[in-house]
């Protein structure tokens, strides 16, 4: 089973991550975790390492942002390294650029396409 | 023999002195006539010197001085020389006698010739003191008359000057009036072009709020995308368990369908709140107090600038930390002018940190807070950031129009006099800044919770 740490300041995004895969979390294909802080997610990754083998970021959050927190996981993290993806309601080439600098295996823009996230999740996965 | 000086003397004297009147007054045909006497009283002179005939001289002298007095009496602009004509009659009438006497009766002339002579001095005698005094008189008077004639010039020169001066103060006035024309004409553009520069103020700060609010109303846009899309396939899959005759499995799926529609509506009065809100900043204000609740609109604001910001400068970030008083409830204010408040003291505060996070770079935390508190009868709102302070030297001025710190064209340095305006006047608040430079600021507003109006 796949865990997948998913980080937003939005609240209600684990409501509707929660409900989009529920057919996978019963199955028990995905796990969902989630941190509504840079600090929180680092916070998760430093008790249960190994176990994050997917992050979904923010990038707009306050305090530490969502690329703040992908350069701390590129920089400590290394063994396995986990993919992170950026989601982002800036869609814009700045933001890209800066994303896949700092290591970003993917960059999404809000408003997310779930079905095609799910065929990206999976594919990763296996 | 001897010339006849006496008569000679005596037509000399009256005719000068009434010639020299005559020319004072202007008395042209007049002067002329005592001319001719003048003339005439020398030619008799040089005559009775050539032929030595005083008999028959005596006689024309007489006569001429008779005339002479006959002609004056009749001239009536002579008539004010009374004096005059008082001290030479005498001496005509003596010497008339003395004439008469010397002809009609030689032998009593003979035997009084002393007393005749002597009349006749005294006559002589008589006329010249009643002239000197009368030149005497005449000087001082003439005197009187020319220092009149000066005073007069004097008053005329003064009246000139003053119709002058009337003349000069008719002209500044004129200049003055126009120059109180002009300074309220350029009062009156001061005046429009300060409500055009606040106009412009309240719109370059919803210029930088406008990726702000894109981002604020995207968000939970977003969330009515995803929500619905999500309650769709949970209905396929409802229809999918009530088909399998699972009809607990079904209810299951509508708390579901129900918690998101919940969502939906809750995301949906958040856009919704946002436009409102954009809307009210950008429209003119209604002046109007209304009851608000502080909270909300300080919350609202704070979203509003930090996503403005973040959208602006891609690298900025802050923690933002709100920490509301519950209790407030609603508060009677303009919310369009309070908002713009809120909104200007967290922009500025969003500069603040922004500029020390570009000095110090890694290890600096930028966090800006805003706080509501009830204390008393006031409410206190607190924007605190740990920018880089405000100078001691500049404190003072930071309320006052036009004081910016920001670069050229950066800042109009109209933000902080607006807040300081909005609160005292308009709210009949205070606005007050505690700052330690290099530590941070905190702009407390305390405004009177029972608010009138």
């Amino acid at each position: 089973m796949a865990r997948i740490l998913v980080v937003d300041d939005e609240r209600d995004i684990q409501t509707l991550f929660e409900q989009h895969f529920r057919k996978e979390i019963k199955k028990g294909e995905l796990d969902f975790v989630f941190a509504f802080s840079g600090e929180e997610a680092l916070e998760y990754m430093k008790d249960q390492e190994q176990e994050a083998v997917l992050i979904l970021s923010d990038i707009n959050m306050p305090g530490m942002s969502g690329l703040e927190l992908l350069k701390h996981i590129r920089e400590k993290h290394e063994k396995p390294p986990p993919t992170v993806m950026i989601i982002t309601a800036y869609g814009d080439n700045y933001n890209y650029r800066l994303a896949m600098q700092l290591g970003a295996d993917d960059f999404l823009t809000k408003p997310l396409d779930f079905n095609s996230l799910k065929e990206k999740l999976k594919a990763i996965i296996q | 023999m001897s010339l006849s000086f006496a008569p000679f003397l005596v037509s000399q004297v009256v005719a000068g002195r009434f010639r020299k009147f005559a020319r004072v007054n202007n008395l042209t045909e007049l002067e002329k006539w005592y001319k001719y006497a003048q003339v005439f009283s020398v030619s008799l002179l040089v005559f009775e010197a050539i032929f030595s005939n005083t008999n028959m001289t005596k006689w024309i002298w007489s006569l001429f001085l008779l005339a002479l007095l006959y002609f004056s009496l009749r001239q009536k602009e002579l008539l004010q020389l009374r004096m005059f004509f008082i001290a030479f009659v005498p001496y005509v009438v003596v010497s008339l006698l003395s004439d008469f006497t010397q002809t009609i009766t030689p032998g009593f002339f003979k035997s009084s010739e002393l007393y005749f002579n002597n009349a006749i001095g005294l006559s002589l005698i008589w006329m010249f003191a009643i002239l000197y005094s009368q030149n005497r008189q005449y000087k001082a008077a003439e005197k009187e008359r020319i220092k009149r004639l000066q005073e007069d010039e004097l008053n005329r020169a003064i009246a000139i000057r003053k119709v002058e001066l009337e003349g000069l103060v008719a002209e500044r006035t004129a200049e003055l009036t126009q120059q109180k024309e002009e300074l309220e004409q350029a009062f009156a553009e001061l005046r429009n072009t300060q409500s055009q520069l606040i106009q412009s103020e309240k719109m370059a700060s919803l210029g930088e709020l406008t990726a702000g609010i894109a981002h604020e109303i995207q968000n939970p846009l977003n969330f009515v995308n995803n929500f619905s899309e999500v309650s769709s396939e949970l209905l396929d899959e409802m229809q999918v368990e009530l088909d399998k005759g699972n009809i607990k499995g079904a209810k299951l799926i509508i708390g579901d369908v129900k918690l998101n529609l919940e969502k939906i509506n809750h995301h949906g009065k958040r856009a919704d709140s946002i436009v409102k809100g954009m809307l009210l900043h950008s429209r003119a204000s209604s002046g109007q107090k209304e009851p608000t609740d502080v909270n909300a609109l300080a919350d609202e604001y704070l979203r509003l600038a930090y996503h403005g910001l973040r959208a602006k400068d891609k690298t900025f970030n802050a923690k933002f930390e709100t920490d509301f008083d519950e209790t407030i409830g609603k508060i009677n204010l303009v919310p369009q002018d309070f908002g713009r408040v809120i909104l200007n003291l967290l922009n500025n505060a969003f500069y603040a940190v922004t500029e020390k996070k570009n000095q110090i770079g890694d290890g600096y935390f930028p966090t800006v807070s805003i706080s509501t508190k009830k204390i008393g009868t006031d409410v206190e709102i607190k924007v605190f950031d740990n920018g880089n302070g405000i100078p001691q030297k500049i404190i003072d001025k930071i309320f006052q129009p036009f004081f910016t710190t920001k670069p050229a064209g950066k800042g109009t340095g109209l933000g902080l006099s607006m807040c300081y305006e909005i609160i005292t006047q308009i709210h009949g608040g205070e606005l007050k800044v505690e700052t330690k430079e290099g530590e941070g600021s905190v702009f407390i507003i305390h405004l009177p919770f029972k608010n009138k109006n």
